[in-house]
């Protein structure tokens, strides 16, 4: 397996120092389908990635993009109605051996599940089975995943992530889940997930549906685990400001592709990519003057009726005749720098001006190269 | 470029139904969609047609032939004769109508004290809600084979609407604690807010925002009340509390019983007749309107 | 930044000393608690807290939707529970309502037209099936939903989030009203289309005058769209912290504020990444 950006430039003190330069996930070319009333849909069409160890990746998209599909499909947590026809998820475990997680059979994906990587899922208010108690939830998931475990073992297990995430285990172990408040759900639900020391974390939304000050705590809990724990994160949101708080590398999609995937710091300052600049001006900071924001004209595209060639042209203010020829793949913008990547024919034309912050003009940066 | 309206492509539908355009081609549309549904409609349409127009051509009463009492089925009598030799066929033609009758009054006289005062009690609140529920739970609590046992010692039942009435009486303090239910719960809804705002009135709201959405569960609920009231009036006529003068199935499964029609090898249809029929009439109903739900609930039509 | 100039010398609409009390199980719980707002003619008020704040609430007093326990609602200077019949009336009119949910605003088995054409027949605004269309059209063009005949065959499963929020925004149209209660309008719609929602109320406070009363948990969303009003801090049902919304977020006094703002994530990692040290520091 050939490591896509197997030298990369450090990308400033936002990122932990990589030891490895093996990734610990390599997707190649996913396709996950559908099957749905009105035919077969494919929400997620072609994604490439690599995840290191000890690195965050977000994926950020609107409604519709196929980021949960992803992060469900890397897992094999998608329902009935979804499948994988093509493409790869390598997984490299802690020997070092590589295996193909589309591969594993229903024992050996049991196996995979919570003892190599770990979910939390989207809506932590209803994850938790309400008639059970906390430590019967951590009893049971345990048990569905490592059958060895005494009971003894399994406890204090979970006495020991419960007080990793800030939790007081004698409160909350013995406690039903309408007894927690939500920002106290999700770090259980965050305990849980870490209960077999997974080389990999997948959260789907963290933080919505929690309060601001609740959110800001479980964003410091996260840095905080991952500091001490050194797993690696992949995170699906539609919220472009949690990025820039949580991960090292943005991935931004739409229609089912990453459109645009580099350093958070690329992302954020050099986008490349029509959306992600899009996105970008659509999102008000608080501190400073009255900011500019603009909306993206049109709506996300319907994925059984996609139009031809890139699925953003119609939305595009740089839109040329090219753009309805063919979708533009995801390239590098420089060879000097592989990590960042973007699919548009005309990232040559992209600008965008970051908005003043604090009343410190910035000057409009214009693409520079590389 | 082209002009983008800052609004976003219309999700397209590929059905383009209407409720205003052709309502019984929708109907039948609906009902095609699901085979199950359109046998169950086809079955209770025959049947209805046979219980209310099969009379006019059948004589009204038969006469008694000792020569021919249970007479197993033949060609001359297609099921087969009873206990006095009268054909059975001709009886199971003739025996409907009563059942369906007083089955739809019951359901109907049922329903719409239901939904009237169930939805009243949930929309206003307060005292009406406490007065409403609090006869509906005394109702709830009269059993009703007793009662009407009681009653059929006391007076004569053999009126129709009479039985229709003391069978739906019966049924609605259930539905209505449904119908509450529901509507407490779509009250809160965001649209019905919207129409109080907007200052549309009481009657208005609760007719025209809120039973709407409940159609397909008060059809339902109707055909439910209408299964239960065919099986009360067959029981009250099988445990002998209504008198047996009528000829319906609900009195031929009385008269078979009682005259040991089970049995006989020959003169079993007398008694399955009836029970197939009825068993029949039920199914029927419930596959019918399950598939009429769609039509009336346009989020499921383009799925 | 210039004060709000004190307009009208009555308000459109104020609370005053609003609390509003609920029993629970676990007692008896101040949602509201001693709330006093005011908002003026064309002027916009952000509310902003956290959920439990009391905020939505507090919106639902203000639209005559929950009576307050203590306090008073005064609708153009008079208290609405002393508003009878007409006057109830024209209260009604003048204050409308934005639900946050675009899926649940909109009654799901009836088309646009219905919805929007069903206030403008109550009330009388209209005379017949064709005026009904021809104002529906013009409230709906009022929102970017063009062509409007289009979107008004409709129903509501058909249209997208952010057009349903639209047509929610055409039916709180329908009666002329002089305030809209935003409540959340925004929070369910997708990032790149909020924005849209929010420059088209914009739009129709600066054409037609209306006054917004504006209900998000939002900072960045509230400083936005009421950078030329003012902007309450509620906590625990109370207000913490009033004034001109850029004083509010640049400059917050009460510390609650303060920890709001600090709390927001901000899209800009080397910015999230100091704050973050400082935090730890």
């Amino acid at each position: 397996m050939g490591a896509v950006d197997a030298t990369r430039e450090p990308a400033g003190a936002t990122a932990p120092a990589r030891t490895a330069t093996e990734p610990v996930l390599s997707v190649r070319d996913l396709v996950v389908e559908y099957r749905t009333d009105a035919g077969v849909v494919r929400a997620v069409r072609g994604v490439s990635f690599d995840l290191y160890p000890n690195e965050s990746l977000a994926l950020v998209g609107e409604s519709g993009c196929g980021k949960t599909t992803l992060a469900l499909a890397l897992l094999r947590l998608l329902p009935k109605l979804g499948s994988v026809p093509s493409g790869t998820v390598r997984y490299r475990g802690r020997d070092g051996r590589v295996v193909d997680l589309l591969s594993l059979d229903a024992e050996q994906l049991r196996r995979f599940r919570w003892r190599e990587a770990a979910i939390v899922f989207q809506g932590a208010m209803n994850s938790l089975n309400p008639v059970l108690r906390i430590r019967d939830q951590i009893r049971d998931t345990v048990r569905a995943h490592d059958r060895g475990m005494s009971r003894r073992e399994i406890d204090r297990r979970g006495r020991e992530v419960l007080r990793q995430v800030r939790l007081d285990p004698d409160r909350v172990l013995p406690a039903y889940p309408h007894e927690l408040s939500g920002g106290m759900k999700q770090r259980v639900l965050i305990a849980m997930s870490l209960l077999l020391d997974p080389q990999i974390l997948v959260l789907d939304e963290p933080t919505t549906a929690l309060d601001i000050l609740t959110q800001r705590a479980i964003v410091d809990l996260l840095h905080e685990l991952r500091a001490q724990l050194g797993f690696a994160t992949i995170f699906v949101s539609h919220d472009l400001p949690l990025a820039a708080e949580l991960a090292d590398r943005v991935a931004t999609m739409y229609a089912g592709r990453i459109i645009e995937i580099g350093d958070v710091r690329d992302i954020f300052y050099h986008p490349r990519h029509p959306y992600t600049t899009g996105l970008l001006k659509a999102v008000p900071p608080v501190v400073g003057d009255l900011p500019e924001i603009t909306s993206i004209p049109g709506a996300p595209p319907n994925l059984l009726d996609l139009p031809p060639g890139c699925p953003f042209h119609p939305r595009c203010p740089y839109a040329q005749a090219d753009c309805t020829a063919a979708e533009p793949a995801l390239e590098p913008l420089a060879p000097a720098a592989p990590g960042h990547r973007a699919a548009c024919h005309h990232t040559d034309q992209v600008t965008f001006e970051r908005r003043p912050a604090a009343g410190r003009p910035v000057a409009a940066e214009v693409n520079a190269d590389g | 470029m082209s002009q983008i309206v800052d609004t976003g492509v219309p999700l397209e539908t590929p059905v383009p139904a209407r409720p205003g355009a052709g309502p019984l081609r929708a109907f039948f549309r609906a009902l095609l969609r699901s085979k199950a549904g359109f046998a169950g409609f086809l079955v209770v349409t025959a049947m209805v047609l046979v219980s209310l127009i099969g009379p006019l051509f059948t004589p009204d009463r038969l006469p008694t032939n000792l020569d021919a009492i249970y007479q197993p089925p033949s060609l001359a009598h297609p099921l087969g004769t009873d206990s006095e030799g009268r054909d059975i066929a001709i009886q199971m033609i003739n025996g409907g109508r009563s059942v369906i009758l007083v089955g739809l009054l019951a359901a109907a006289i049922s329903t719409f004290v239901a939904v009237v005062f169930g939805s009243l009690a949930a929309y206003l609140g307060g005292w009406v809600d406490s007065l409403i529920v609090s006869v509906t739970d005394i109702v709830l609590t009269i059993p009703q084979i007793v009662l009407l046992a009681v009653l059929a010692s006391l007076y004569k039942l053999d009126s129709p609407v009479l039985l229709a009435v003391l069978i739906g009486a019966f049924s609605w303090p259930f539905l209505l604690r449904s119908v509450r239910a529901q509507v407490f719960s779509l009250k809160e809804r965001e649209y019905v807010e919207a129409a109080r705002l907007l200052d549309l009135g009481t009657v208005r709201v609760v007719a025209r925002e809120i039973l709407p959405n409940m159609a397909s569960f008060i059809v339902m609920n109707f055909v439910v009340t209408m299964t239960n009231a065919i099986y009360a009036l067959v029981g009250l006529y099988f445990l002998g509390l209504a008198p047996l003068a009528d000829d319906n199935w609900g009195v031929m499964l009385n008269v078979a019983y009682t005259r040991g029609a089970i049995f006989f090898k020959d003169s079993i249809f007398y008694i399955l007749a009836p029970v197939i029929a009825i068993s029949l009439l039920q199914l029927a109903l419930v596959t019918m309107t399950r598939s009429l739900e769609e039509i009336l609930n346009p989020r499921l039509r383009e799925n | 930044m210039a004060e709000p100039t004190p307009a009208a010398p009555r308000p459109l609409l104020a609370l005053e000393n609003v609390t509003r009390v609920f029993r629970t199980r676990a007692g008896l719980v101040r949602a509201v608690d001693d709330v006093t707002l005011r908002l003026d003619a064309g002027q916009v008020l952000c509310l902003v807290g956290e959920s439990g704040s009391g905020k939505t609430t507090t919106a639902r007093i203000a639209a005559g939707l929950t009576t307050p326990t203590t306090g008073s609602v005064r609708f153009d200077g008079t208290d609405i529970r002393r508003l009878r019949g007409g006057e109830f009336t024209a209260f009604r009119r003048a204050v409308q309502y934005v639900h946050q949910d675009p899926y649940a605003s909109l009654n799901p088995i009836r088309d646009i037209f219905a919805t929007i054409a069903a206030p403008l027949r109550r009330h009388r605004l209209v005379r017949g099936r064709a005026e009904a269309w021809q104002r529906a059209c013009e409230l709906l063009a009022a929102v970017d939903l063009t062509p409007p005949e289009q979107f008004l065959k409709k129903f509501p499963h058909q249209l997208s989030g952010g057009q349903r929020q639209r047509v929610s925004v055409a039916r709180a149209l329908t009666l002329g009203p002089r305030l809209i209660i935003a409540d959340e309008a925004a929070s369910m719609l997708d990032v790149s289309i909020r924005v849209s929602l929010l420059n088209l109320l914009m739009r129709l406070r600066d054409e037609l005058g209306v006054a917004f009363l504006f209900i998000t948990h939002d900072l960045a969303i509230a400083k936005y769209f009421g950078w030329q009003g003012t902007t309450a801090v509620m906590h625990r049902g109370r207000i913490v912290e009033s004034g001109p919304t850029p004083q509010v977020i640049n400059e917050p006094r009460h510390e609650y504020t303060r920890a709001l703002l600090e709390a927001v994530p901000e899209p800009d990692p080397d910015l999230a990444r100091r704050k973050r040290e400082k935090r730890l520091a």
